[in-house]
């Protein structure tokens, strides 16, 4: 619980616009006719989106008026759910996650860097842009530490990512949303270790396997398109690279890639378009060796420079 | 480890569209109408015989929990109401389904409310979860063009889906608060009985289901309900999605048997813990509520509902948060009382009063400003919470302090003597000079 108060600078009115208006109209239709109340949070909701991100008192009783409600209803409602900001906010507005979970994997940083770039919770910096506060587990546990701004998520965050996203707002440069390293949703950097590729499609009732296998089998060599590379039959002086530093490379993908005899990044460095497009068959990846361009990230690694995500994922050969 | 072809969510990770087309190759909506033409108490049964159990964090089994609705209406409709107001820190799993793989909750919405004479579901999402909803609401669309649900569809029963949601509020996440919630008023649980199978949503007959236990039905009936009951361990059956958070290698969300061993699960699926096993400090294995587990008991813990309990801990959402030895332990506890202190309604005393005060407390001892008595003394607390509130959220609170000094009492001492030896450095520094 805490103590929500109205914004003490009010505006005199609000009116939804017409898009809304007419949004709100088509909203009550999911509702029995005598239950209006019930579209209040979505009602109010657009209300602060329209009114630059927070939520004013005159919304609130047009709300009321709207839904034939008593307007210390949606007082309580409004004052109850945290996401109503009951003063002005950012263009900009940035929900820092601080629960344990993000807590862990560094919140604290970030905080450090709202501090830094915007001031203290609840200020809004002069030329409008930005604005944070600490919220509760906004639920991308997995892709932690995160903020919410606006709509969207950014996931798998540090301090000096998140410094360069918040200048990039500012100046009103495209950012991405989502995970902010070479990450697919939630699947484990360097790529998911299960569904990838031999999924099933279970359109038919299938007969109950008594218990499944331990491991899906590692899927055999197919005639596909392309040519095989040559393969070594064991890692020169005995010693692999550690192919994960690939981006996209996990270790079932390294696994798979030392069947074939291959260890070394230049032996991946020396691949043809036709011996990727023959890997890229045999692992199911539906081009991924191509858009995440291995062959450069390999040549790179190989003359013993670093790529982005080797940086990331630490020491090399390790 | 759970192989490809007995996995549920096909497209967890999203690498396909989450689309009407692709959900169809992937197997959603296929057989839909059999099932329903087997009728509402075959498909009861099966969920029964699968051995589902609810996987919003109670466990409680899916089928019989369905078997409460009203077989004949007196006149008021049934609803059915799905939970996807995922907020249980830790916990991220509902969010995939939502916006990788919605349409299979849309069809086991459709199969659940017909089982359960339910014309009209809701499904609340959270407010924060702005384009899960955006995604959830495209599939829901594309099923009412598809003529797939609404008025004269392809299933020979008329049946409506509305996508609502709410503006940040853990407590909505209780099925009671949720109702009130959905009726346009503040999130407050109410007092049980009557029950909401009894008097629910406006007043009507009404279950709440979580957006797993929902997502999943579809593919146990494709499949048959014995090859659910045949992964996992009898009482704690099937597959079920994991979040794996905090000291791990390469955090993620996957899909796995219940009852996978604890160590399997961190190692093959998330790199193992950070700094390797020895660096392993505690494990809190079911999302926030549940009390944490020192590292020498979980390591070869199955993860299940039984066990857990057994262990004084719980599966909750299969939310597994994980701490290595840099982990300061009381301050990690500390800052889920904020949490609970921060959601809790208001609404009962022990909850609004004890919440804040855990949380002062607990403040005080992670600085080690407290002293030893004072340990007890919050345990006592915790107890005068439990089970004294109307809804769970006082249990929940309690649940993690409790955990705390169970396993962990002696590093709270260390700190007060610590504290006591040395109350000031920083003044004594300057003293000295």
């Amino acid at each position: 619980m805490s103590v929500r108060r109205l914004d003490a600078v009010q505006p005199k009115t609000f009116r939804f616009n017409a898009d809304n208006l007419k949004w709100a109209r088509a909203q009550l239709k999911k509702y029995p006719k005598d239950r209006k109340a019930s579209a209040v949070i979505p009602l109010l909701w657009r209300a602060q989106e329209q009114n630059a991100g927070w939520t004013s008192e005159p919304a609130i009783r047009y709300i009321a008026d709207f839904l034939d409600m008593a307007y210390i209803r949606v007082y309580e409602v409004a004052t109850f759910y945290t996401m109503f900001n009951l003063s002005p906010v950012g263009e900009h507005h940035v929900q820092l996650c601080g629960t344990t979970p993000c807590w862990l994997r560094g919140a604290d940083d970030l905080k450090a860097v709202c501090r830094k770039h915007i001031g203290e919770q609840g200020h809004v910096t002069g030329d409008g842009k930005l604005s944070w506060v600490e919220v509760e587990c906004l639920g991308a546990c997995v892709n932690a530490p995160m903020v919410q701004i606006n709509k969207d998520y950014f996931e798998d965050l540090d301090a000096e990512g998140f410094d360069k996203l918040l200048d990039d707002l500012r100046a009103g440069r495209k950012v991405k949303p989502g995970p902010q390293t070479d990450r697919q949703a939630s699947a484990p950097l360097g790529g998911a270790l299960t569904l990838t590729g031999d999924a099933p499609v279970t359109a038919k009732p299938a007969k109950a396997t008594a218990k499944p296998a331990g491991k899906a089998a590692a899927p055999k060599a197919v005639a596909g398109e392309g040519k095989k590379p040559g393969g070594l039959k064991a890692a020169r002086g005995g010693k692999a690279d550690n192919l994960r530093l690939i981006s996209g490379v996990g270790p079932k993908i390294e696994g798979l890639l030392n069947e074939l005899g291959v260890f070394h990044f230049d032996q991946i460095s020396k691949w043809t378009a036709d011996n990727a497009a023959w890997v890229d068959g045999y692992l199911k990846f539906k081009g991924r060796i191509g858009r995440e361009d291995w062959i450069s990230q390999a040549r790179t690694l190989a003359a013993g420079g670093e790529t982005e995500f080797s940086k990331r994922s630490g020491k090399r050969g390790g | 480890m759970l192989s490809d072809n007995d996995r549920i969510f096909t497209n967890l990770y999203g690498i396909e569209s989450p689309g009407l087309r692709a959900a169809k190759r992937r197997g959603a909506w296929d057989g839909t109408k059999k099932f329903m033409q087997n009728g509402e108490d075959w498909i009861i049964n099966q969920v029964k015989e699968s051995g589902l159990r609810g996987r919003g964090g109670a466990g409680f089994p899916t089928g019989l929990k369905w078997s409460f609705m009203p077989k004949k209406s007196d006149g008021r409709p049934s609803y059915l109401v799905v939970n996807a107001d995922e907020s249980e820190p830790g916990t991220c799993k509902d969010r995939d389904i939502l916006r990788h793989d919605p349409h299979l909750l849309v069809e086991g919405c459709l199969i659940a409310a017909f089982a359960m004479r339910a014309p009209v579901c809701y499904v609340y999402v959270r407010g924060e979860f702005i384009r899960e909803r955006e995604a959830l609401q495209k599939a829901v669309d594309e099923a009412y063009d598809a003529g797939l649900i609404g008025k004269n569809n392809k299933h020979g029963w008329d049946f409506d889906l509305y996508v609502h949601h709410g503006a940040g509020a853990y407590i909505c996440g209780e099925e009671t608060a949720m109702l009130e919630s959905l009726e346009g008023k503040k999130g407050q649980p109410r007092l049980k009985p009557p029950f909401p199978a009894n008097v629910g949503l406006y007043g009507a007959p009404t279950t709440v289901n979580n957006v797993e236990s929902i997502a999943v039905v579809p593919t146990i009936l494709r499949r048959g309900a014995n090859w659910f009951s045949a992964l996992g361990r009898p009482n704690n059956t099937g597959t079920k999605l994991f979040c794996i958070s905090g000291h791990v290698n390469t955090p993620c969300n996957v899909e796995e048997e219940m009852g996978i061993p604890f160590r399997d699960l961190i190692e093959k699926h998330a790199g193992g813990v950070r700094g390797g096993w020895n660096n392993l400090m505690a494990v809190i294995p079911g999302g926030s509520s549940v009390p944490c587990l020192p590292a020498d008991t979980c390591k070869d813990m199955p993860m299940d509902f039984d066990t857990l309990r057994d262990l004084k801990s719980g599966l909750g959402t299969a939310a597994v948060i994980v701490m290595d030895k840099s982990t300061d332990i009381v301050r990690a506890i500390a800052r889920l009382a904020y949490f609970y202190k921060h959601e809790s309604c208001g609404q009962c005393t022990p909850c609004r009063e004890g919440t804040g005060w855990m949380w002062r407390v607990l403040d005080r001892m992670a600085r080690g400003e407290a002293e030893k008595r004072e340990i007890d003394m919050l345990l006592d607390v915790s107890y005068q919470i439990e089970g004294h509130t109307i809804c769970a959220l006082g249990d929940a609170a309690a649940w993690p302090v409790q955990g705390l000094i169970r396993h962990f009492r002696h590093e709270i001492e260390r700190r007060i003597d610590e504290y006591a030896a040395n109350p000031k450095p920083d003044e004594a520094m300057v003293a000295a000079e």
